[in-house]
């Protein structure tokens, strides 16, 4: 089934000349209208008539997350705040956030590619979409339920938490599509079969992103909630959901690429890379208003295919990103940087010079422990006074990653030193 | 007259109080008294020994994190009632106990408690007027 057939089965060669036009065009505002464009293409030499068609784009340079820090909050915007009607938020490497706008028509566009997702699976108006994403600056929560609602389903916002309500909810209200991450589709799951309540679930499809998830967890989440599970890719600099979604041939992801032009460059040289070659995944956001993006580099690991699909689609296939160039962690669906815990941490002064990060997976549920040395200048003999520090550390660190931490004081010096670079993140999850 | 306590901050996890006495053991520097506070994530070694400012370094040295605390110590006689006595005494003067932990000898037939107050100096006067016996900073290391 098809959103908007024209667009996801045209030629290449009708694709190119789209995409060289609404190149010309983003590239032409980026230039106008955002300083920071303006003086990385002169830097490099480049004027917006310099790029006549997508066979420039790699002349183009790239645009990074700590572009959009140093620009914060809206260095990177194009238009007036007066044209913007919404706007999100992400982690950003440090403690500042990673802020998104989106004009009235950014949002319908962004809508209609989570549209394009998810009829490409079979999605219908006659469907009960159950959003289990959070709602807020999380662009999950919101980009799913405006897809939901373009397509015309009976769109409810549940988001996250309080696992017994979704249940009841699911069970009550007969939802048949799920949205959320697929380690809590695991504990939704775990949760269904506890409860007994798998004869009367009527879900029939879900859509799993926002963390790397395998072919085995695939397999459990179908099994558990009994339907088919399929793998959606997006982040909130380029729009959020619907970037990228598998079609049920399930051989890739189909980039909605009239909007997001996509390339994989080789991390090192940064030039393009061909087809099947991994490499990092860029994107150039054509049609945004608000905020143009021109070679976002993500930093996923990725490969592409350019040949048409089984389902008929032309749209460029991305492969299941297999992790990242940089540090990022992605914990419970969300973005965090060991530099962000280790902002909070120097905050606390001598409290806390060295810490470990310790990413775990129990129970289907990702974990972060932040193992902290105690100091001598910090100690105290009153156990309240070191609880209370404690809980000090663990308040600043999750009102800053949006996420729970436990905290552990241990010895000084038992965190391992090595030459160099300090070993800050040990992630335990395996995958598979 | 105050008396030194060392506390040392012990990890959640097996063999580190072992490495603590091991220092200690190792510096010739004998344990008086001692008390462990515990929470489920860490604990916290109390301890009186004989020779405070060489623990603290010999600690320290060998990587733990340690502080000093200023605590008092009373002798009581071996009778019923006698803590009620002191603490009766530290309630009516309005002084609040942190912690306290007792000990024996052989040497003589005295329980002692180790009391941590808000004021040692409060603490000690009221105690002094109420005739509880006082140790030093000496009495408690050569004990």
């Amino acid at each position: 089934m098809f959103w908007n057939e024209q667009l996801e089965t045209m030629s290449r060669d009708e694709m190119t000349a789209l995409q060289g036009a609404r190149l010309r065009d983003a590239v032409t505002r980026a230039y106008g209208h955002v300083a920071p464009y303006r003086a990385k293409m002169k830097a490099a030499g480049l004027e917006p008539g310099d790029i006549r068609g997508l066979e420039d784009l790699p002349r183009l340079p790239f645009t990074l997350k700590t572009d959009l820090r140093d620009s914060y909050p809206y260095g990177m915007f194009a238009t007036p705040l007066s044209e913007v009607v919404r706007i999100h938020a992400s982690s950003g490497t440090t403690g500042k956030q990673t802020v998104v706008g989106y004009t009235k028509k950014d949002v319908d566009i962004w809508s209609e590619c989570m549209a394009r997702s998810l009829t490409m699976c079979g999605v219908t108006r006659e469907d009960v979409m159950h959003v289990s994403y959070g709602y807020g600056l999380f662009t999950g929560g919101l980009g799913g339920h405006y897809g939901g609602e373009t397509v015309g389903c009976a769109t409810i916002p549940v988001s996250t938490g309080n696992t017994k309500r979704q249940l009841q909810i699911m069970a009550d209200f007969g939802s048949t599509v799920l949205l959320c991450t697929p380690s809590y589709a695991m504990l939704l799951g775990d949760a269904v079969r506890a409860a007994g309540l798998q004869d009367k679930l009527k879900l029939r499809l879900g859509f799993f992103g926002a963390e790397p998830w395998t072919e085995g967890m695939r397999a459990e989440i179908e099994a558990r909630l009994g339907l088919k599970a399929y793998d959606i890719y997006g982040l909130s600099e380029i729009s959020g959901p619907g970037v990228a979604n598998e079609c049920p041939c399930k051989t890739g992801l189909h980039v909605q690429e009239d909007h997001f032009l996509t390339e994989v460059v080789d991390p090192a040289t940064g030039q393009p890379l061909p087809d099947g070659q991994r490499g990092e995944l860029v994107f150039t956001c054509v049609t945004k208003e608000a905020m143009p993006l021109i070679r976002y580099n993500t930093r996923d690991i990725t490969s592409l295919k350019h040949e048409k699909c089984a389902c008929g689609r032309t749209l460029v296939r991305m492969d299941k990103p297999t992790g990242r160039t940089d540090d990022m962690l992605i914990i419970r669906g969300v973005n965090v940087f060991p530099s962000q815990i280790e902002a909070v941490l120097l905050g606390f002064g001598e409290a806390a010079p060295y810490y470990l990060i310790v990413v775990d997976r129990k129970d289907n549920l990702d974990t972060l422990e932040i193992q902290v040395e105690m100091a001598e200048t910090a100690f105290s003999d009153e156990v309240r006074a070191i609880e209370e520090l404690e809980r000090r550390i663990r308040r600043e660190v999750e009102s800053t990653l949006g996420i729970a931490a436990k905290i552990t004081l241990v010895q000084p010096k038992s965190i391992e030193r090595s030459e160099g670079k300090a070993k800050r993140v040990i992630d335990k999850r395996t995958l598979g | 007259m105050a008396i030194h306590q060392i506390s040392v901050f012990v990890e959640n996890k097996a063999g580190t109080l072992s490495e603590i006495t091991g220092v200690l053991a190792g510096a010739g520097i004998e344990i008086r008294a001692l008390s462990i506070a515990d929470t489920t994530d860490f604990g916290i070694l109390r301890l009186i020994v004989n020779e405070p400012d060489k623990a603290l370094d010999r600690l320290r040295a060998a990587g733990l994190t340690v502080s000093r605390t200023e605590v008092i110590a009373v002798c009581l006689e071996d009778h019923t009632g006698a803590l009620h006595g002191v603490l009766e005494t530290l309630n009516q003067a309005g002084i609040a106990v942190e912690y306290a932990y007792a000990f024996i000898t052989r040497k003589s037939d005295a329980a002692y408690v180790i009391l941590r107050v808000e004021d040692n100096e409060c603490a000690s006067v009221a105690l002094r007027k109420a005739g509880v016996g006082l140790l030093s900073a000496e009495d408690v290391y050569s004990l």
